[in-house]
């Protein structure tokens, strides 16, 4: 057993912190005030690596493990949920299942301009009567022959309208359920394809989130990702990837939240004494760097399980349900531990509060993350 | 073009421990980075290199062995090869022993261009080692570098200077030291870091760089640290209070008199 990160890693932890501290905070608040995508900074990462980290170089990926992934997407949501949340959602929902999928060209014509950043990638799974239940999705996918017809809506997909290239999800054959479900690639700019509703939202307000609408959107037969019916394992499959990156930017914005508050309570005085000499306040302190270094324990394990491609579904739920419930815990908190100054906007813990909250609802929520976990007990 | 860039590694913080015997920094337990300046220095060969992509990168040091966490962030930035020279006789020099070793190192590189340096440490700040290094190698140089251009056979700079700049053009070889206005550094890309962790970092003792040991280490360093202290911090400043902008110009004019500063 090996607790000590790689050399590697840590240069990349060390590279990406100061570049979020450097590009990435300053805008933070910005962003989140003007529901504002980031494209500067995607800009920005793209050359470093940072939009295709756990890819093979072959495709325009950096070559990092698993863990230095994390470690990244940490680091990134420690100052920004919101930046955190975009990078995630392209390398896990769609340059990973492309990666593992994909035929030889799909993979040569997508991956170079995702990995490096020229493109921005979605995932559209959830409709407004399928969400946990991936079974129940309506939209449809009907074989004209020479193309495939989509006809249906995609709901709350992170950076849809601002994303150039989307794996989506559609009903072939209703009858077989999950088992009807296929894959797609969808592209920016297809006939058929255009961006309905953008979503107000409470948090990671930088990350947009919009309506996908399929109206006799017309999609090459070679458009087609994995096999016929195998769409559900395509969506699920990549989702595990996707647990092990909400739960690294919902670590990161409990870290995040959890450093300004020891920061504010070294500096705040009340009753002539700063913050952290109140033993209660202090112990409360104490309980959240033990949840979050616990939930970061078990980040870094389904991690490592992933780069050594050892089973690693239960690991990333039981990661993502406790780094998001810590995130929330210890938002909360350090949001109480401000005082009056937590609950304006002149601090990020009000910010980070908001982002937290979505890290236990979105890519599977924590009860969907129990029911993995409680399934695997009693299977 | 081959370039070197001589790179130090400095202590990252501002409570550097310093060895109250001896004088010197205390450098266990301190992280280390690349010195800032060095850091454009590096960037600027690097920008060279973007456009000449044959142009060879080698950044050189002196220091102990941990110094090559270092080297391996300039290899990551793009560095092509990185040497450490280190041995316990070259330990404690001062910046005369320091470039009486740099420039050994790099008479055995042998085949350079150009040699850029930061302008000096944040530890010792003496900007010497540098001029010093030109001197000793009987190079043309430039210090406080703010601007580089080159056309692909001469360079021109800008030299910084307190109340303006000097355009100055030059042929290669000549060295080159960098300052802060000079670029931003470029940050190490991701495969640049799992590239840099796979390469070997030479490393050179004395003997292998034929240095003369009488000129090299704490020993024969003329400059001699006669102490090193912490500044007090300063007290706390007075805030004047006042009902108008005139009062407060009173009131300020008063203690200026008091203090026999007007």
């Amino acid at each position: 057993m090996n607790f000590s990160p790689t050399k590697q890693q840590e240069m990349v932890r060390r590279m990406v912190r100061e570049f979020a501290v450097n590009e990435v905070q300053p805008i933070a608040e910005e962003i989140d005030a003007e529901a504002r995508f980031p494209q500067e900074t995607i800009d920005k990462a793209g050359p470093l690596g940072l939009m295709g980290m756990p890819f093979p170089e072959e495709y325009g990926g950096a070559g990092a493990d698993y863990v230095a992934y994390v470690m990244a997407i940490e680091e990134l949501s420690k100052v920004c949920g919101s930046t955190g949340v975009i990078i995630q959602t392209h390398c896990a929902l769609c340059a990973w299942p492309i990666m593992t999928y994909g035929t030889e060209e799909q993979k040569k014509k997508y991956l170079p301009d995702l990995l490096t950043g020229k493109k921005v990638g979605a995932f559209g799974l959830t409709e407004p009567n399928a969400g946990s239940d991936a079974a129940g999705i309506q939209t449809r996918a009907v074989d004209m022959g020479d193309h495939w017809r989509l006809n249906g809506t995609k709901i709350f997909i992170s950076s849809g309208g601002v994303a150039d290239t989307y794996v989506v999800m559609a009903m072939t054959d209703k009858s077989k359920g999950t088992k009807g479900i296929t894959a797609f690639i969808i592209e920016k700019g297809m006939k058929g394809f255009s961006i309905g509703k953008k979503e107000n939202k409470m948090g990671i307000r930088g990350s947009l989130a919009a309506e996908l609408v399929f109206e006799d959107c017309i999609v090459p037969k070679e458009n087609l990702l994995g096999e016929l019916g195998k769409g559900f394992k395509v969506a699920m499959s990549a989702l595990d990837v996707g647990r092990l990156g909400i739960a690294a930017q919902a670590l990161g914005i409990a870290q995040g939240a959890f450093d300004q508050t020891v920061a504010y309570m070294k500096s705040r005085k009340q009753f002539g004494k700063p913050l952290h000499k109140f033993q209660a306040l202090a112990f409360e302190m104490a309980e959240m760097a033990t949840r979050i270094e616990g939930s970061r324990l078990l980040l870094y394990k389904a991690a490592d399980r992933r780069q050594k491609g050892l089973p690693s579904t239960v690991e990333a739920a039981q990661a993502k349900l406790s780094c998001s419930e810590t995130a929330m815990y210890v938002t909360t908190k350090a949001v109480q531990f401000h005082g009056g100054y937590g609950y304006i906007k002149d601090y990020p813990v009000e910010r980070m509060m908001r982002d937290a909250k979505i890290t236990e609802i979105y890519e599977g929520t924590s009860e969907v993350m129990k029911m993995v976990i409680s399934g695997d007990i009693f299977k | 073009m081959k370039i070197i860039v001589c790179v130090k590694q400095v202590p990252d913080t501002n409570e550097v421990k310093i060895d109250p015997v001896k004088g010197t920094l205390i450098r266990d337990g301190v992280p280390s980075i690349l010195n800032h300046d060095d850091a454009n220095a590096l960037e600027e060969a690097l920008r060279i290199k973007d456009q000449y992509p044959d142009t060879h990168i080698t950044v050189l040091t002196m220091g102990p062995p941990q110094a090559k966490d270092m080297l391996t962030d300039c290899l990551a930035m793009g560095a092509d090869e990185a040497i450490l020279l280190s041995d316990r006789a070259l330990g404690g020099s001062d910046t005369w022993a320091t470039s009486n070793a740099l420039a050994a190192g790099i008479r055995k590189i042998g085949d350079f261009d150009l040699i850029f340096a930061g302008r000096q440490a944040i530890d010792g700040d003496t900007a010497q080692v540098g001029p010093q290094l030109a001197e000793k190698l009987g190079l043309p140089q430039v210090t406080y570098v703010k601007e580089f251009s080159f056309n692909g056979r001469d360079i021109t700079v800008k030299r910084a200077l307190e109340d303006g700049y000097e355009v100055i053009q030059l042929q290669m070889p000549c060295l080159l030291t960098a300052i802060k206005e000079l670029n931003k550094p470029r940050y190490m890309p991701v495969k640049g870091i799992y590239k840099a962790c796979e390469k070997e970092i030479t490393v050179w003792n004395a003997k292998d760089i034929n240095v003369d040991l009488k000129k090299v280490g704490l020993e024969a360093s003329p400059t001699n640290v006669h102490r090193s202290f912490t500044p007090a911090p300063k007290g706390k400043g007075i805030m004047i209070d006042g009902d108008s902008p005139k009062d407060l110009a009173d009131k300020l004019v008063a203690k200026l008199k008091e203090k026999h500063i007007i």
